[in-house]
């Protein structure tokens, strides 16, 4: 990604840098000051206009943002399908991340997949003042008894157990010796770090610490084995990315978590390259897997066929001449299929302008898709990412549109009134804001209960669905009082 | 050249008996023998290094993270200190009285510690100074794997000090018999009350364990302390330095490692009515007013 994207028309550095300030001037001097570094006019070219990001929320103002137990419970070790997640503390959070996310899973529920299901260890009142940990061993005993079937446990710790100072580590330990079967102990208390990010980070420290390396795949290794790391399977993505990875000739071992088997996650050791979609939950592990094992890994990009395509080529690279081959026989295979999509709703998108804010990867790694869609993005930010996403977010826009993190919702706001978008892809709290005011809105966290949005499968879905919400007649039926 | 085994050691003991001075005068001792020493103050007082780094009062690694905002932004400099005789500091500290977590504080400053690296290869001593009461799980976190492996209790031939020393000794054994952390000896901290030697050396046997040293009770450990020093350094030559050079050379070669036996509260009183410190009760006057 060499050039520099094309400007869009109406949005200028200058004019954007206003409406920054304007934005500011909302806050109190203390608020302002802390808010100032975390959003910018972008301009891939000064290095002055890189922004801060992975720090503490401002109090007062309304956040996106989630916990530690959120990005290792919600995140990296539910969506595993064949193990038991117990949420280990008070119900609350166990209750109400229950079939929050869309990660979706095969099997059957109760027999061989428990993603589906909540664990929670229930903490009362004497669980606080005597500790949890023999009612923590009760459970694993009696999970291991009803699902014979499962083939780990792992315990996500909540707020309480961290204050008390119970030792999960030593309760797993005696579990899995006992059960023998993997239970990986995860001190993801939400009071730790600033948002889901550590959450995250905590995860793949316990899996570097309690799996990796402690299974063997029963087929020898072949020179075409690799593993898919950070896809979670929201509305089917990685099911869609698979098909096409297995189309050019690749095994995919492992899918780190998405429709996840622990046993697969635990012989990844074994693959020979690793491809990384959410590089900002996952990237610890691939620097781990390359550190111990000598494992090379990638990123790659499956929103949009430009993406696709480019990522194709950098996989069939990694490879040999025969992979090579495939990759160009299957982007030929469906270059038709993805123009008709194109030719069919780029004319009734070319020049849509879109504000971007979610998570960690999406905001920079859907731009793509738009562009494919003669879209423009004009704003793009991050709940919980790093400097090195925001490294790879600069180049990916043009000069003068707005970059941010953490944003609070009063700001947000406050940037749709001024760069009128003619989307807001965000996540469920910012859908009915915007949709009220009449502005088109699609969810890019739970793809709005449709997906897949990767791979090829995924871009005519993405399509129609954006086409949907911007040309949706509704709009102009409607008069926003707000 | 055979490779460093760190010894981590856990000091617990009533509160006011006297474990920070006698850490950091032992530490002091196992300077003097050449030993590479790094003491983690495991207390929100934050008073278990003054005598090291002649300080009235260390930067705590949760003074840190109050400052900053989150631990993740602390660095290992900004709380690792350097003393007498090169041995390393680090408070954890934590909330003031009636306020807060003080166990977690604990937990999040040894974590810290972990993944910061301070646990140098160089190292051939870790000691944990723990405050007195050991309220919560958090307080036990210097005892949890990978951690202190050995426990010295100290103790005077006092009631509530032994009472607390047997109690110590019952939380010891959860973690004992899960891991590897063993009870390494009672150290008595001599209070000078009636044939106390004798009656540790009893209570010891008790528990399994061992008296691995008397502490002489001697007021130049106080006129060192007022200088904020350890009295082998304010004092190379008095006896009492001598002590506490003795107590650093039993520890270095103590091999007797056991889970303790903690006593049965009747057990308790009876050995102390057998050193007359309690008296035996009188069943008959129970419950019967003074004027019947």
């Amino acid at each position: 990604m060499s050039e520099l994207k094309k400007p869009v028309p109406g949005v200028t550095k200058e004019d954007t840098a206003k409406m920054v300030e304007e934005t500011l001037s909302i806050y109190t001097d203390k608020a302002k000051k802390k808010r100032a570094p975390h959003m910018s006019a972008n301009d891939p070219e000064d290095a002055g206009c890189a922004i801060r990001s992975n720090r503490k929320t401002v109090p007062g103002v309304m956040s996106a943002r989630g916990c530690a137990y959120a990005g290792a419970k919600g995140v990296v070790w539910g969506p595993i399908r064949d193990m038991v997640h117990i949420s280990h503390g008070p119900v609350g959070c166990g209750f109400y991340s229950w079939g929050t996310r869309r990660n979706l899973t095969s099997g059957t529920v109760g027999v061989d997949n428990f993603s589906g299901m909540m664990f929670t260890s229930d903490f009362q009142e004497r669980d606080i003042v005597y500790g949890g940990d023999k009612k923590l061993a009760k459970i694993c005993d009696e999970a291991h008894e009803l699902f014979p079937l499962a083939k780990g446990i792992s315990i996500l710790s909540e707020c309480p157990v961290g204050l008390i100072g119970d030792d999960i580590n030593a309760s797993a330990k005696q579990a899995a010796e006992k059960l023998d079967m993997p239970v990986v102990p995860c001190n993801c208390e939400g009071f730790r770090g600033v948002s889901q990010s550590l959450g995250h980070h905590i995860s793949n420290d316990t899996i570097r610490d309690y799996i990796i390396g402690t299974r063997e795949y029963e087929e020898p290794v072949g020179p075409y084995d690799i593993a898919l790391i950070g896809d979670y399977n929201i509305g089917g993505d990685i099911w869609a990315a698979v098909k096409v990875l297995e189309e050019i000739g690749l095994n995919v071992k492992a899918q780190w978590t998405g429709d996840g088997q622990i046993e697969h996650i635990a012989a990844t050791h074994k693959v020979k390259l690793n491809l990384i979609h959410c590089y900002r939950s996952m990237n610890y592990m691939c620097k781990v897997m390359e550190e111990k094992y000598g494992i090379p890994w990638l990123e790659f990009n499956f929103f949009g066929p430009s993406k696709i395509k480019e990522s194709l080529r950098a996989i069939g690279e990694c490879f040999d001449d025969k992979i090579k081959a495939n990759v160009e026989k299957v982007i030929a295979k469906y270059d038709a299929q993805m123009q008709a999509i194109i030719d069919e709703y780029r004319p009734r998108l070319e020049g849509k302008k879109v504000m971007v804010f979610v998570g960690g990867l999406r905001p920079r790694h859907t731009i793509g898709a738009y562009e494919d869609l003669g879209m423009e993005v004009v704003a793009a930010g991050y709940e919980f990412a790093h400097t090195d996403d925001y490294d790879r977010t600069y180049p990916e826009m043009a000069k003068g549109t707005l970059v941010f993190d953490d944003a609070s919702e009063i700001e947000l706001e406050k940037w749709v009134e001024h760069m009128k978008p003619d989307l807001v892809a965000s996540g469920i709290k910012e859908k009915y804001v915007f949709q009220k005011s009449g502005i088109p809105f699609r969810q890019m966290h739970s793809w709005d209960y449709s997906g897949p949005y990767h791979a090829y499968e995924g871009f005519a879905i993405f399509a129609r669905d954006i086409d949907m919400a911007i040309n949706s007649p509704t709009w102009g039926l409607v008069k926003s009082p707000f | 050249m055979a490779e460093k085994k760190l010894r981590q050691i856990a000091i617990y003991g009533k509160g006011g008996i006297g474990k920070s001075t006698t850490t950091q005068n032992t530490v002091a001792g196992l300077a003097s023998l050449g030993k590479k020493v790094l003491i983690i103050g495991c207390d929100p007082k934050a008073d278990s290094t003054r005598l090291i780094l002649h300080a009235k009062a260390q930067a705590t690694v949760m003074d840190k993270v109050r400052e900053l905002g989150t631990v993740e932004d602390l660095e290992l400099d900004d709380v690792l200190k350097q003393g007498y005789g090169d041995v390393m500091c680090v408070e954890s500290g934590g909330p003031e009285p009636g306020v807060g977590c003080a166990g977690r504080g604990v937990i999040t400053a040894i974590n810290f510690l972990e993944e910061e690296g301070a646990y140098t290869p160089d190292l051939d001593f870790v000691f944990y100074d723990v405050l007195g009461d050991v309220v919560c799980g958090g307080f036990a976190m210097p005892i949890r794997e990978n951690k202190a492996q050995e426990i010295y209790i100290v103790v005077s031939g006092e009631m509530m000090a032994m009472y607390a020393a047997n109690n110590i000794a019952k939380g010891i054994v959860k973690y004992a018999s899960s891991g590897s952390v063993r009870l390494a000896g009672l150290i008595c901290n001599s209070r000078n009350t009636d044939r106390e030697a004798d009656l540790i050396e009893a209570l010891a046997a008790k528990l399994g364990t061992q008296m691995i040293h008397f502490v002489p009770r001697d007021n130049q450990v106080q006129r060192a302390e007022l200088r904020r020093m350890t009295v082998i350094e304010y004092s190379p030559e008095h006896k009492q330095a001598a002590e506490y050079r003795t107590l650093a050379q039993k520890i270095q070669d103590n091999k007797m490692f056991v889970i303790p036996t903690p006593l049965e509260m009747e057990e308790l009183e009876d050995l102390l009515m057998e050193f007359g410190i309690m008296e035996a009760e009188d069943e008959s006057v129970v419950g019967v007013a003074e004027n019947a």
